[in-house]
């Protein structure tokens, strides 16, 4: 039987647990190293959730919160694949997005920035990659808004996605953010992953996947960590 | 060139909407919650509870835990399993810890059986919060399981001293088994967390 594991996390990419202009990590990160293990049936399963999980509006946040109307702002379709570091599609693997609305209000509870809630819309959805990977949903454009980090901390338009990809090893949850944003600079979020490496969470504008008279297109391509090759692939 | 991984980030604060709607309230559906039992079930009910605390002790309102866990019989509903899977029993949960007025984690549950590896039982814990830039791999393995544990190969790679963080301490309660596993962030007590 072929020994069958997961690529480690990629330090060179992801951030460090403590970063002090993000204040939060540094009561809330860990300050001892993580502990090796080696992988076994526990990392190299988890829970499949695929297209049973999605509903019919699940993929289109301008419906599915709408009341009497279509929500404001500006909409989009984001739309783009799922990888893994083999560049092989990550087939049938359920995403989960949520975001503010065009003011930058999000409708969690918590939320006390003075801007408009948008009786239209929710925020919150999900979709399911294809056979080759491709997710696609339509929004509206988040709105940046400010934050208590730091004096005029505001953070830039985002998306949240979280995937599980084939196991419990490839779960990731993390952050889409937009073309030429002056914001991405200044937020310390962004800033906390490594140069180099935080460009990749930065979609990138396409006047192809932009849909005529209806929706701007962001290419959004996400890649989880790859299943070494076994002794019957190579 | 090979694609490079896609960078963590933090879940953020505003995570319940999306992620664990309906234990909060929202008017939207979630593909999994704090109670994994469902009907009929082979094995010992038993819930998993605790709080998420940071460096200097103060209970986190804004985490998000996940579990996926075997079942009574060590079968993880999951391909990749040899022993086959239990179609009735996902095995996979998810708690905010904003819902409770101690902010703990309540998972609904059956105690898991070994897997047949030579691991003792446990539960895998993953953590995401505002504030952790990547999320954090954990378990959480039964007090009451002492030879199983000390045969356990993950448990003897972690030094003694820190071992505790990763037992979970059994209680009874009125409403049946209760194991208790606090999960320090930081501080003196800091948990055990994997590179998984």
């Amino acid at each position: 039987m072929s020994k069958h594991h997961v690529r480690q996390r990629d330090w060179q990419s992801h951030p460090p647990y403590t970063h002090p202009p993000y204040k939060s990590t540094m009561l809330r990160g860990p300050s001892k190293p993580l502990v090796p293990i080696a992988q076994t049936l526990s990392e190299l399963t988890g829970p499949v959730f695929g297209h049973e999980c999605v509903a019919e509006l699940d993929s289109d946040l301008t419906k599915n919160g709408a009341k009497n109307g279509e929500p404001l702002g500006e909409r989009i379709v984001v739309t783009g694949r799922v990888l893994d570091e083999d560049g092989r599609p990550v087939r049938n693997t359920l995403i989960e997005v949520w975001q503010a609305n065009a003011a930058g209000r999000y409708i969690h509870k918590v939320d006390q920035h003075a801007a408009p809630l948008d009786p239209n819309f929710f925020g919150g959805g999900r979709c399911v990659a294809d056979d080759d990977g491709r997710y696609r949903f339509y929004s509206v454009k988040p709105g940046a808004y400010p934050w208590g980090n730091h004096h005029n901390a505001w953070r830039p338009n985002h998306i949240h996605f979280s995937l599980f990809g084939p196991c419990l090893a490839t779960r990731l949850v993390t952050q889409m953010y937009f073309p030429g944003d002056p914001l991405l600079d200044l937020d310390p979020i962004y800033q906390s992953v490594p140069k180099g490496a935080r460009e990749r969470l930065v979609s990138t504008f396409s006047i192809d996947a932009t849909e005529p008279g209806f929706a701007l297109g962001y290419v959004f391509d996400i890649v989880l960590r790859g299943g070494a090759a076994t002794p019957m692939e190579t | 060139m090979s694609p490079k991984q896609t960078p963590s980030q933090t879940v953020g604060p505003y995570f319940a909407y999306g992620l664990t709607p309906e234990q909060y309230g929202y008017d939207h559906t979630s593909i999994a919650g704090p109670a994994l039992v469902h009907g009929e079930i082979e094995g010992e009910r038993i819930a998993l509870t605790g709080r998420v605390l940071d460096a200097e002790g103060q209970p986190v309102d804004d985490a998000m835990i996940e579990i996926w866990q075997a079942d009574a019989n060590g079968r993880y509903a999951h391909p990749a399993g040899a022993r086959g899977s239990n179609a009735d029993f996902a095995g996979f949960g998810r708690a905010g810890t904003g819902c409770d007025a101690e902010n703990r984690f309540v998972f609904e549950t059956i105690k898991p059986g070994a897997i047949g590896d030579g691991q003792a039982p446990h539960i895998n814990v993953v953590v995401f919060a505002r504030g952790l830039l990547s999320h954090l791999f954990t378990r959480a393995y039964f007090a009451d399981e002492t030879s199983a544990n000390a045969a356990d190969p993950v448990l003897q790679t972690v030094e003694e001293a820190r071992r505790g963080t990763l037992i979970a301490e059994r209680r009874q309660t009125a409403t049946g088994p209760q194991y208790h596993f606090d999960i320090h962030l930081g501080g003196v007590r800091e948990t055990v967390f994997f590179d998984v």
